[in-house]
């Protein structure tokens, strides 16, 4: 199945990319899950995922956790902690 | 116009204001705040800013805020306008207002929002300083002032 993630600020900068589609294994995946598999692809994305860093995910644009399920077209986004106002 | 909105460019504090309470003859108080861009943060010089946002969450994020607010105060309108872009010292970041019968209840709930704001809707500050970009990191206080109003 087939998800859409987008990075936004200091966490965009870090993996180098602002959007793309990821395929992820059948089953019952979750945010965690998927974090795995992007920890999975080089240094970088090891680090900038790495437990301890401070990011935050976002599944069809409301507040969501590692625990969060995912399905087929949910747009899931990963940021660091806001600092607007 | 709507009563949140994010924008690149400027807003007109007494204009934004008065859209509040025009025709309206049951406003007896109207709190409001404005955030603006500091030449200095962290013993940093600042030049300038720019503020990402997540276009479509955000603007949600902020209704929800807002929504939250006018449901534990008894308030009559509430305004949010918030900037993105590349912004320079002294300009306008944010206004937040709030409409009521009493003061108290105006006031508690713009600053509920604007605490609200800093640690739930999602937008982000890259500082330009003499050693370059910087990302402003969150911090630990904004928590502690969106957390006394659990």
């Amino acid at each position: 199945m087939m998800v859409t993630l987008l990075y936004f600020a200091s966490l965009r900068e870090r993996v180098g990319r602002s959007r793309e589609e990821v395929a992820l294994p059948a089953g019952t995946p979750t945010v965690a899950a998927l974090v795995e598999q992007l920890r999975q692809r080089d240094d970088r994305w090891t680090e900038a995922f790495a437990p301890g860093e401070s990011w935050r995910v976002a599944v069809n644009q409301r507040m969501a956790d590692p625990a969060t399920p995912l399905k087929p077209g949910d747009e899931v986004a990963f940021f660091p902690p806001v600092t607007g106002g | 116009m709507p009563f949140v909105r994010v924008q690149a460019e400027d807003f007109d504090v007494g204009r934004e204001l008065e859209a509040l309470t025009r025709g309206r003859v049951d406003v007896g108080a109207l709190a409001s705040f404005v955030g603006l861009v500091r030449d200095a943060n962290d013993g940093h010089a600042i030049a300038g800013m720019t503020l990402e946002h997540y276009p479509g969450m955000t603007e949600k994020a902020l209704e929800e805020i807002c929504a939250e607010a006018r449901s534990r105060w008894n308030v009559i309108d509430t305004l949010v306008i918030h900037r993105v872009g590349s912004l320079r010292p002294g300009e306008r970041i944010v206004l937040v207002g709030v409409s009521g019968a009493h003061r108290g209840e105006a006031f508690a709930a713009c600053e509920f929002i604007m605490d609200y704001l800093k640690t739930r809707a999602p937008f982000w500050k890259r500082e330009d300083t003499p050693q370059g970009p910087r990302w402003v990191e969150a911090r630990g206080s904004d928590d502690q002032a969106a957390n006394r109003w659990k």
